[in-house]
């Protein structure tokens, strides 16, 4: 026989195009050709193939040899082929069964050895092949268990090329990979150790970070430096509610994609926080690459993304953040297609008042009004207007530290975020949202109405505290989610209130 | 008239030259007039300074600045005329020209300078911001610099109060210094004058500051020193005050305040102490125009609970994590509060998390 195929999948972006690996080994000058579209990776493969195959210790004739990837539209990339390609020709060549690859998708790297290698992005493609009607897939065995995330499909886990042929001749059975007595032996890493009960003192902070929580607000933290900001972000995923296995998949179909996911335990089950440094440029953040790759804000994706110095941020990587954070995805165009990546997460931001931090301690602070001007206004307006929720973390004194009784640690809290995102889930069931802060215009009126005592202190307020009409919405979605968590039919003008306290900086506010 | 602002306007001539020559000729038209010859009979001038004036000579836009500088109704005061405030001549080293826009201070009533630093505490300006207001409600004129902290917050007390209050610039009087403190320079003009001994167009160079504080303590009976550091122009004023013989007075602060360490040095070598706006006054010998209840906002009867949150507050900027572990009550209960009380115009968020009392 001398046509045959298998077939296989290429990853764009979180998209995956299922490939068919055609191979034709037929009489000719000894050759052995590669179209189909391929980035030089994919070209590379011929030499890996052929040499793995000598290797190990299976015949490959001096023939013709033709290998084409279809369709020949989409452009192949990565090292995940070579598998493919080589069974595709051992299947034309007649060493295993013709047949034996029947609805079945292989995927994998092929060492010159003939060992098969681990690859990125095994779960979206197994996810893509079950909804395409595949009963198996062949992966390299460290990708197994990733594999095996998804239910009712056989996955074939195999250490070389050599092992693959003998199951596939019937000769030595490769049992599919179950989870089955493997399961949960998970490695505690080191944030679940974290809890809000290392933080003394801050209460407000503490109280600001369970409302932005349960409301699904974006925090702005601002404070001297030491203060514990960061310390404080990092807690923050512990008082989130615990993601659906659903979520968990889609968590880790990111991940998967960059390769960062564990061998043993794949699945990510805790959500994500993810410490971006300032330098970071647009592309680290948003995803790129002429194949864009996801970027920190997807990576971020179900949980929370964290941006320390904000100021220190180029403002253009500050302003392709505006976009996801309405949208809750990132929407990135190549000339050959565009490429969707969620990014729905809270975003918590750190902030020094002043270059130096210390302001409005005038003893201690250093800073020209000009100088605080300038670096405030790195930070746009419209940005800033995005911060639902700000809050002071002040630096912490000695008597705080000090005190005995343990602080409310992580699990009590988000006891009771997970009752108001309960509330909110019931309240938002008919339509496409789930937490407060993803409401629009028009339902802001519909379920954040105020009582008359509390339309009087909007007024007043405005008047006084010079509100506009975006930090307006912003207040009454907070003041929402606080009735929430007091589970308030109602928003009552105490709600408001501190909802008002929440409101985001303006810059006039600094330089008296 | 022409003339004067002419010769009022020559920059590279010292005020003294500038009064001898005038005392000698009489006029701003004899001196542009004046002839080679006399003009080397004048042993007291420098080859330099004929130069000047010669040159200056050919100046030929004279006419269409002095009608902009009409049209910006500036005034020129020369140190001979009668409309030359008398506390200033009293000082050696009066100018010998002064730029008004605006009115003159009123030379019956008493004045008090407030002065101090400009990156200053709430609590100075805050303090700055009562007395000018006590005084400039009593009739006192407040004279100070316009300058941003404690000198701005005085002024701008004095004209809550409707008082009259006067700027002493350190550029000319057309030029807006600090920027953003335009809505009180056009307030002061409406309510008293911007005065400056430089000429009209002349940028606020750091060289002319220490010199305009002679003025601002000339104008004054007493000056009053709200927050300065050790070694700052305040404590400059203070000194020339003193020279110029006039009463100083520094405001108390925290011992451990470096704020207030300049006031506290002032009050150790003699100066008076300010304890209340109405003391001051009577030391004044200022008739007392009932004072203003200080306390009148408290009586708009706070909840006892209310009243907790506001007694924590300070003029010194108080976290709300501070007030939050002060009164024991959840950060909830205190962030609505403060907001309540921010509205009703008792406390103000000073940056973000920190509030003040208001007064």
């Amino acid at each position: 026989m001398a046509f045959s195929y298998v077939s296989s999948a290429a990853l764009l972006g979180l998209h995956v195009e299922l490939v068919r690996v055609e191979a034709d080994v037929s009489n000719g000058l000894p050759m052995f050709h590669m179209v189909g579209y391929l980035s030089s990776e994919v070209k590379e493969a011929s030499e890996r193939v052929r040499t793995a195959i000598h290797n190990s210790e299976l015949s490959f004739p001096p023939k013709k040899t033709v290998i084409n990837l279809s369709p020949a539209t989409v452009k192949k990339k990565g090292p995940a082929f070579d598998l493919p390609i080589a069974l595709s020709v051992l299947l034309s060549v007649g060493v295993i069964p013709p047949d034996c690859l029947r609805k079945t998708l292989v995927i994998g790297e092929l060492s010159l050895d003939g060992r098969v290698r681990k690859v990125k992005g095994v779960l979206p493609v197994v996810l893509e092949a079950k909804k395409a009607g595949f009963c198996t897939c062949i992966l390299p065995e460290e990708n197994a268990a990733e594999g095996a995330l998804v239910e009712d499909i056989q996955i074939i886990g195999t250490q070389s090329l050599k092992e693959i042929c003998l199951h596939l001749k019937g000769e030595q059975l490769i049992d599919a990979y179950s989870h089955e007595g493997k399961a949960d032996q998970r490695k505690p890493d080191g944030n679940s150790l974290a809890d809000f009960s290392d933080i003394k003192g801050q209460e407000t902070v503490k109280r600001a970070a369970e409302v932005a929580v349960a409301g699904g607000h974006n925090l702005l933290l601002m404070g001297p430096p030491g203060s514990g900001k960061s310390m404080i972000a990092g807690r923050i995923p512990t008082i989130l509610p615990s993601p659906t296995r659903e979520e968990c998949i889609e968590i880790t179909k990111i991940y998967s994609v960059l390769g960062m996911v564990d061998e043993e335990q794949p699945l990510i089950r805790t959500r994500p926080f993810r410490n971006v440094h300032h330098a970071a440029t647009k592309a680290a953040l948003i995803g790129g690459g002429a194949v864009p790759s996801p970027g920190e804000i997807s990576l971020a994706h179900g949980g929370v993304l964290f941006l320390d110095e904000l100021a220190e941020f180029q403002k253009p990587v500050l302003e392709v953040l505006r976009q996801p954070l309405e949208e809750h995805k990132i929407r990135i165009s190549r000339s050959h297609g565009s490429y969707v990546f969620p990014a729905d997460f809270i975003l918590v931001a750190a902030l020094n008042p002043c270059p130096c931090g210390n302001y409005p301690n005038m003893e201690k602070c250093t800073c020209s009004e000009s100088q605080i001007r300038h670096y405030l206004g790195r930070i746009s307006q419209p940005f800033l207007d995005r911060m639902d929720i700000c809050v002071e973390v002040p630096g912490v004194r000695y008597e705080e530290l000090s005190r005995k009784e343990a602080p409310e640690g992580s699990e009590d809290i988000r006891r009771r975020v997970c009752r108001a995102r309960e509330i909110q889930r019931h309240r938002y069931q008919e339509m496409d949202i789930s937490v407060n802060a993803m409401l629009g215009m028009k339902k802001i009126e519909e379920y954040c109405r105020l009582d008359q005592e509390g339309e009087a202190l909007m007024k007043r307020a405005f008047a006084v505290l010079g509100l506009t009409a975006r930090t307006y919405h912003k207040i009454l979605k907070v003041a929402r989610t606080i009735a929430d968590l007091d589970e308030s039919e109602r928003v009552l003008p105490c709600h408001l209130g501190e909802a008002v306290g929440y409101r985001t900086i303006d810059k006039k506010y600094w330089g008296r | 008239m022409i003339y004067e602002y002419w010769f009022a306007g020559l920059k590279p001539l010292s005020d003294e030259k500038k009064k001898r020559l005038r005392g000698i000729f009489g006029s701003g038209r004899e001196l542009f007039y004046l002839k080679e010859k006399e003009l080397s009979a004048l042993s007291f001038l420098t080859e330099k300074d004929r130069e000047v004036l010669k040159k200056a000579k050919k100046d030929t836009g004279l006419s269409e600045n002095y009608e902009e500088i009409q049209k910006k109704g500036i005034r020129l005061l020369l140190c001979h005329n009668n409309s030359y405030p008398e506390s200033l001549k009293k000082i050696k080293d009066h100018p010998y020209a002064l730029y008004v826009k605006g009115k003159l201070p009123d030379g019956k009533r008493k004045a008090a300078a407030i002065v101090g630093a400009r990156r200053c505490t709430p609590y100075g300006e805050e303090m700055a911001r009562i007395y000018g207001y006590e005084l400039a409600r009593a009739g006192v004129e407040i004279i100070s610099g316009m300058a941003k902290g404690i000198d701005g917050a005085g002024q701008r007390g004095a004209l809550e109060a409707g008082g009259s209050t006067f700027a002493v610039l350190g550029c000319g009087v057309d030029i807006c210094y600090p920027r953003d403190h335009i809505g009180l320079y056009m307030d002061i003009q409406q309510n008293g004058g911007i005065l400056s001994e430089q000429c009209p167009g002349e940028p606020p160079l750091p060289c002319y500051f220490p010199q305009r504080n002679r003025i601002i303590s000339a104008l004054s009976d007493v000056i009053l020193v709200m927050e300065a550091r050790e070694k700052s122009g305040s404590l400059i004023t203070a000194d020339l005050g003193l020279e110029q013989g006039k009463d100083i007075y520094a405001l108390p602060g925290p011992a451990s305040s470096v704020l207030s360490a300049g006031c506290h040095r002032l009050i150790s070598q003699g100066a008076g102490i300010l304890l209340s706006p109405g003391e001051l006054l009577n030391e004044l010998n200022v008739r007392i125009v009932k004072l203003r209840e200080n306390n009148n906002k408290e009586k708009k009867e706070l909840e006892t609970i209310e009243n907790m949150v506001y007694s924590c507050l300070d003029l010194f900027p108080r976290s709300v994590d501070g007030i939050v572990s002060d009164t024991g009550l959840p950060p909830g209960k205190v962030l609505e509060i403060l907001t309540t009380l921010e509205i009703e115009g008792m406390a103000k968020e000073l940056s973000k998390g920190y509030y003040i009392k208001i007064m």
